[in-house]
Order: structure tokens, then sequence, then C-alpha cells
């Protein structure tokens, strides 16, 4: 999970409270993100607790840096870190704590490790839980029912969300999944004859909400043209059908793990293949 | 650009990170291995093993589940998942406990075995009229609690159901009439816990029911679908509470209002014990899709609702089981609740709520040390029991699990997961749930049977001990059915047979048990406490009226004793508020202790 934030625009000199919530200000996403933990937990005691969630938090910004020490001589700013540490938080479910610091230790080191022409593939945190779904699945699980079944959590969710996504210019990708998915909802439910309800319930959750506006939006793991960031995100509701179809329980957090990156592989290449030979 | 090396040293970190959960678990699976032969040293190593008897006792009962409205069929075995229960009485004071188990088919029958004493069992219950009980007009059973309600000296009987609660008198351990009506019990509630208490310790014993579905559901005559909760983890949607004050003529009054118990949320289990040394009970629910609840009695004549300040209501869970035990024998309960665990799914964990240090009485605070202590992972798990298992002191825990066992190559979890997690007005319909069809529910699951080392570690040992049955184990009850010094286990499992699992333990561990008769207190004693003092050591106890899930122990206390020369003392604590010393009694037998006038 990794907010959007996006680079600075020309113009006249913003307030101070227009520029607290512009875009530029890369630390609205984390104030944003704390204060859906923070509701979250007071209404519905969402975290497994605090302690681990602090666990997450801290082994993410300690790891960020000491890497970015290492491999680039300077240390780096702490906002994606700490989104990367609040991500695994809230995401991930273990009554261990070794995970949570397993969870983050994988996500920032992956940034550093897994990259491809000065560009990181994988969403972080999206990266590191399925690593730890797949490899350690006895200890683990997702945020998936500890939200709540009401309407509310979500309203919020959508109005913090949406301001955000929509100001980075990435609310198109959101929308474009969630149509995708009721439609491929539809799709299944024929398949299966199962309750059309049944199969859109998971996205009327509120943990859904966290997965559209802020994991699949993150701008390092998306394609840069428009047209692209659609496709990916049909192509991710697409991928996810199939693996809901074979009863995959984390459907959208592997479908995002597969596309992503494929995408990202395909735009790096095709830059490459497009740039001018200096030559 | 970062220097090549760097980069191929943290490639080898991030390999080490993605190795560790596969180190970790060979780690952990290497103490789990069982060598060969272990379990025929398992009495040397542990102290003690089971040996599942049912068939030689002459117990052959097998549970039968409901059939509700066709509206429910395409998720008919999930919703009769439940319905399976046992407790232990010796309903004919003969001195030999025995076991009522009840069934949940429309026309089946409960059985009351009787204990003949020489390691049988015969099953009376059509003989004294408990056995023809579960009808699709007044409903199926789903547990029993027993207790002295007129104090005549015989344990008269509580069934709650999917229903009708029916209440029958003991008439002097030959026969049950049932007084339903005359002690004033609803028309109907779905309820899948109830114990006996004495809340205002006026020496006549109350009764607490707690409901599930809500009661204006009749699940055999369904007026809508949506009837399922309306939330998995804060649903408030479940039946009411009813809190029955024995008024000490055969009839109660309904004052669950009144005393502050006004919960809706989805009660699977109840129990009562002095949790702040008030000398009245305090009153613990566990619920499911929901927060557990528990009630501070406020000197019998209200009841306060504290889960928020004790950190027992803050994370809501799947809470399947209410028991209480003195884990680390400090003269304080510890509370273990039951939940669901399920690989990559749902890891709720079970939770052991231990008193904090340092807070008692009114600002008492509880920690889940389930984690700490390794009893955390349970599968899906349903009752649990502590018991000292096999004499050394310290109490053990049993716990058995499994939802629904059907196919083995499929299951349901998919489905299930997709549903449990949208919004209430679809996971609240009965008719959005998609079909099981013939798929399992976390079932076949291996039970769990934890050692209490004494020092906080508990070591998981079933396979070991015998513990092997893979069934849809619902309820499970202790009593000492040999009057032995040994506790033996009887385990209901839901469409599966009734198990007895008896227990053989080291000859050189002693132990001492307490039959406990109040005067001035209720005469099945129900909250009465006793407190055994030996080889430096304390273990506190109170006579129960229903602990576990649908389960009820025998009302004698059984206390291991390890390695011991002998017992210094014990303190009673009357319901009444009496107290009594008893010094120094015979280890190696039990004793009658009657509460004195």
């Amino acid at each position: 999970m990794s907010p959007p934030v996006a680079t600075a625009a020309p113009g006249k000199p913003a307030s101070p409270v227009a520029r607290f919530f512009s875009a530029e200000n890369r630390y609205l996403p984390p104030l944003f993100i704390t204060l859906i933990l923070l509701g979250g937990n007071l209404s519905f005691g969402l975290l497994e607790s605090f302690s681990r969630t602090a666990l997450a938090i801290g082994t993410a910004i300690v790891l960020e840096l000491a890497l970015g020490r290492m491999m680039y001589g300077r240390f780096p700013n702490l906002a994606s870190a700490y989104i990367t540490g609040i991500s695994v938080g809230i995401l991930l479910r273990s009554p261990e704590y070794w995970p949570y610091a397993l969870c983050s230790a994988i996500a920032i080191t992956s940034k550093y490790v897994i990259r491809w022409h000065g560009r990181h593939l994988w969403n972080p945190s999206n990266f590191s839980i399925c690593a730890m779904l797949l490899l350690a699945p006895e200890y683990v699980a997702t945020l998936s029912i500890q939200w709540g079944n009401t309407v509310w959590p979500m309203v919020i969710i959508w109005l913090l969300g949406a301001m955000i996504v929509y100001r980075v210019r990435r609310f198109h990708i959101t929308a474009t999944y969630v149509i995708s998915f009721v439609v491929l909802a539809w799709l299944r439910s024929a398949i299966t004859g199962h309750p059309f309800l049944a199969e859109v319930a998971p996205i009327t959750g509120p943990m859904y909400q966290l997965f559209i506006f802020f994991m699949i939006t993150d701008p390092k793991t998306t394609v840069t043209p428009k047209w692209g960031q659609y496709v990916v995100a049909v192509l991710v509701a697409v991928v996810e059908m199939i693996l809901r179809l074979a009863h995959n329980v984390n459907a959208p957090f592997y479908a995002l793990a597969m596309v992503g990156p494929a995408a990202m592989v395909v735009e790096i290449w095709q830059t490459k293949k497009n740039r001018p030979n200096p030559k | 650009m970062p220097h090549p090396n760097r980069q191929i040293a943290l490639a080898f970190f991030l390999a080490a990170l993605l190795a560790f959960p596969l180190v970790y678990k060979r780690l952990a699976a290497r103490n789990k291995v069982i060598e060969p032969g272990i379990r025929s040293t398992a009495l040397a190593r542990y102290g003690f093993r089971f040996q599942e008897s049912s068939k030689a006792a002459g117990i052959d009962f097998k549970h039968t589940a409901s059939t509700f409205d066709p509206k429910l069929q395409h998720i008919m075995e999930q919703v009769s998942s439940m319905g399976a229960a046992v407790s232990v009485v010796d309903f004919d004071r003969d001195g030999w406990e025995g076991i009522y188990v009840v069934n949940s088919g429309e026309s089946s029958h409960n059985a009351l075995y009787r204990n003949l004493g020489n390691g049988t069992f015969r099953d009376v219950a059509a003989e004294v009229g408990l056995a023809d009980v579960n009808s699709r007009e007044t409903g199926v059973s789903t547990g029993a609690v027993w207790g002295d309600y007129d104090n005549d000296g015989y344990e008269d009987v509580l069934i709650y159901k999917w229903g009708r609660p029916e209440l029958y008198h003991n008439d002097g351990g030959k026969h049950f009439t049932r007084v339903t009506e005359q002690a004033g019990l609803p028309k109907w509630v779905n309820a899948n816990t109830a114990i006996w208490f004495d809340y205002d310790r006026d020496g006549k014993l109350d009764l607490f029911l707690g409901g599930y579905y809500s009661e204006d559901v009749d699940l055999w005559h369904l007026k809508t679908t949506k009837m399922m909760p309306e939330s998995f983890e804060y649903a408030n949607n479940g039946g009411r509470k009813y809190l029955f004050h024995n008024l000490g003529n055969g009839r109660f009054e309904e004052v669950s209002a009144r005393m502050g118990i006004q919960s809706r949320r989805w009660a699977l289990a109840a129990v009562a014990a002095d949790l702040r040394g008030t000398g009245y009970p305090d009153l613990f629910v566990a619920n499911d899709y929901g927060v557990s609840e528990i009630y501070f009695n406020e000197g019998g004549k209200r009841f306060r609702e504290s889960g928020k300040e004790t950190s027992i209501g803050a994370a809501p869970k799947s809470g399947m089981n209410a028991a209480v035990g003195d884990v680390l024998n400090q003269g304080r309960f510890g509370i273990y609740v039951s939940n669901i665990s399920e690989e990559g799914v749902l890891v709720q964990g079970n939770n052991l709520w231990m008193p904090q240090a340092d807070t008692s009485g009114d600002s008492i605070r509880y920690e889940n040390m389930a984690n700490a202590m390794g009893v955390e992972l349970g599968g899906w798990s349903f009752g649990a029991q502590f018991g000292d298992l096999n004499n050394d002191g310290f109490l053990d825990l049993y716990a058995v699990n499994g939802n629904v066992s059907l196919a083995r190559d499929r299951n349901y979890w998919y489905d299930y997961s997709k549903v449990a997690g949208g919004n209430k007005a679809i996971i609240s319909d009965a008719a959005n749930w998609p079909p099981l069809d013939g798929r399992s529910l976390a079932g076949y699951q291996q039970k769990r049977v934890w050692v209490n080392d004494g020092v906080g570690q508990f070591k998981e040992v079933a396979q070991l001990v015998g513990v092997t049955d893979v069934y849809d184990g619902r309820s499970v009850a202790l009593a000492d059915f040999g009057n032995r010094g040994m506790l033996d286990a009887v385990v209901a499992n839901e469409k599966g047979p009734l198990l007895l699992y008896r227990n053989t333990v080291s000859p050189e561990n002693k132990w001492v048990e307490f039959e406990l008769e109040g005067t001035t207190s209720n005469r099945s004693a129900i909250g009465a406490r006793v407190k055994l003092f030996w080889n430096g050591q304390q273990q506190v106890q109170e006579v129960s009226g229903g602990s576990g899930f649908c389960a009820q122990n025998q009302r004698r206390l059984h206390f291991g004793l390890g390695k011991t020369a002998g017992v210094d003392r014990i303190e009673i604590r009357w319901p009444s508020g009496k107290l009594q010393t008893v010094p120094a009694p015979e280890v190696d037998r039990i004793h009658q202790v009657k509460e004195p006038l």
C-alpha cells in the first residue's frame, strides 16, 4: 500500500492551508492513513495490537534509513517507509510479532533489490504481504472482516481516499477497477451460479477500500500513460476474477502482484526500445 | 549508483528474509515430530495418557443434526453445525459421576448415562424421562446444565434449545418431572449457553440463559432469511439474554434488564466465577461474531459490563468457549476463550485472558497471554476445559475443534470469507450465502491437549497422549468417572460419537478431591471457592454451574498435587460468605465437606 504523491505543478503561491492539502504535501497521505488507522482502531479495534503495528513501522523506518545510507550514501525521506510500515500493520493479521517485522523488512529491502532500470517493480507492501501469505500461511492472514460490515467506515475511507487520489489525478484507476470488479462479479455469478450479491460482497467491505485507494494507485509501481493505467486496472480485476474462480482467498493481493510488475516491465522495455540511440 | 557488491549483499539479505519463515517452520516442526514409540512412553514423559473407551464403557451414542427450514438448505450443514453437548452429573447421588448428552435431530433422543461404578455406563434417559425432548414443535437440544435449584439434594436440569427451554425437577434421582411452565421460563429462546449461579448469594440458584439467534426466529419456519449475523465481528442482532432470579418456590423471575444485562450479541458460552475477590460471582460471556462481555457483579444488586475497561472487550473475534482456571497457581483465574484460526485466511487465535500483575478488584485488567503461553492456535476451536490431567499440580487444557467435516479435498473457506467481509445487508441474509455443496469448513482437525509446565508455558501433546480423533468436537467435560483421582474426558461431537477418553496418570503424582454440599448456601455449592495450600504452593478452584462450550464438568473439585507428602490445608469460602478451614486433608482420597451451620 502506498498512497500516491504527485510532483509540484507551477502556479502562484498558495495559502498554507491550500499547501497543506495540496498534492505536493508528501506528508498528507501518511497523515490520512494514520487517521484511518486510529479511527479504525478506536471504533473497531481493528489492529491486532498497537505494539505489532509499531513494530512494523519501526522496522520499516530503521531499515529504510540503513539501506538508504548504505546504498545511496544518504538518509532518505521516511514518508514512504512510514506508509509501508503502517500498511503492513493494518493489512497483515498475525497473533505473532515476528511476521510484522519480517513483512516490513521484506517490503523495504525489496525496494532496493528488485529494480530494473532504476525503478522498482512491485509495490513494496503488496510484494511482502504476498510473500508472507505464500511462505508463512500458518501464521498470517490479511485484514478481512476486522473493520465491520457497516457503511460508514467505507464512507470515511472513500472521502479521504477519493480526496487523495483525485488530487493526484488517479481517481480514474480506482473507478476503473471498481467498475471492472462489479462487472466481473456479475460474470462470476453467471459462471458459478452463486448470488450476485455474494460475488460483489468483498468490495462492499471496508478492507477493500484500502486496496483500491492506496495500493493499486501507487504511482511508483503504476505505468505512466493514462490509457495504460486503465488497462492495468482492468487487468488486475480480470486476474483477480480468475483467482477468485480458483477460490483464492487473497485474490486481490496476488492479482496486483502479478499484473503490476508485468505492466512495469512492458513499459520499461517499451521506453528503452523507443529511446533514440545516442550513437 | 550503488556498489555492485552491496547490491549482491542486499540480494542475499532479501533471500535470507524470504527464507526465514521456512526455517522457522522447520524448527517449530522439529519439536512436534512424533518419534517412534513415543506414545508408549507418554505416561513417563507427560505423566498421563488417554485411551478412548466409549465402546468398552457401554456408551454407544451418535449425535444427529437438525434439518431446518428448506430456505437454509444450501447452507444447512453450517447453520445446523452446533448442538452436540455434554454435562457431567451424579444425578442419583450414588457417588459416581454420570453423563448427560444431548441430541439435535428433530426426533432424536438425549441420553443419560448412569455410571455403574464398574467402568461401564447404562443409558437411563428414557426410564427417568429425559430422553424424548427434541421435536420440530418445541425445538432441539443444544445443551444442559445441572443444579439443585430447590435445595432438595438432587441435581435438577435445564435443557436449553433452539426452541423452548425446559426445566426438569429431579425426583430423588429416580425420575424427572417437567416444570417449565411453573418456573416461568420463556416459550422460545434460541439458546446456546446457560449456567447456574447464585448471583445474589441468597442460597438459591439463579439461571443465566444466552440467546444466539434472535428469539423471534423459528429455524423450522423462517419468516425471512435475514436472520444471519449482521457482521462477522460486530454483530448486535443476536438473541437476547435472560437472567432468572430464583424466587424459591419453584418459580423464577426474569430480571436481566433490571440487573443490567441487555446484550444482543451472539452468545455461545458463559461462565461465572468470582474474578475480583468480592465474594460475588461475576459473569463472563463469550460471543460469536463479536467481543466477549464481562459483567462485574455489584453486590448481587446489579451487573456492570466492563469489557472495555478490562481490555477483554477490545478486539472482537468468534468467541466459542468460556472456562476459568488458576493457570499459574496465583490464586487468580485466567479465562480461556476459543476462536477461529485457519492458515492464510483468518488467524484470530484463541485468547487466554490473564489478570495483569498489580491489578485487582474493580481496576482489574486482563492481558491475552495465549500466544506467549502457547495455547493460541487451535484451528476452528470450540469447547475447552481446564483440569490437572497429570496430577502434577498445574491445570492443563483440553480443547476440541473442527467445524464442518464433509469432502476432504474441497473446502468452503473462499466462499465463506467472501460473504463474511461484505456489507451487513449482504451477510445478514442467508439467501446471499453461497451453497456449501458438500464442502468442508475447517473439518477433520486434530484436537489439542496442552500440558502446563507451571512456569508459563503449555506444550501440545494430544497426539502423543492418545487423543487422536478428528471428529467435529463441540463440547468437552472433565470428570473422575472411576473415583480414581484421575480426570477423564468426555467429548460430544457434532454428527459424531460421544467419546470417553479414560485417563491413566503416573501413580507417583498425588491428588485430592472435594465434594462440597451447601447448607446456608445453595446445596450444589455452586460458587464455593476452595483454596488449597501445599508444598509452598496454592491453587484456587470454584464449583461451577457450567463452563466451556455447552458443557459442565463434575461439580467435585479435583486437585493434582505432584510428588508431595501432603496438603497443608484448604480454605473454603462458601457462597454464603462463611469461611471454613480444613487442616491437612488426606491425599489420594475424595473428601465430602458440608458447609457448617
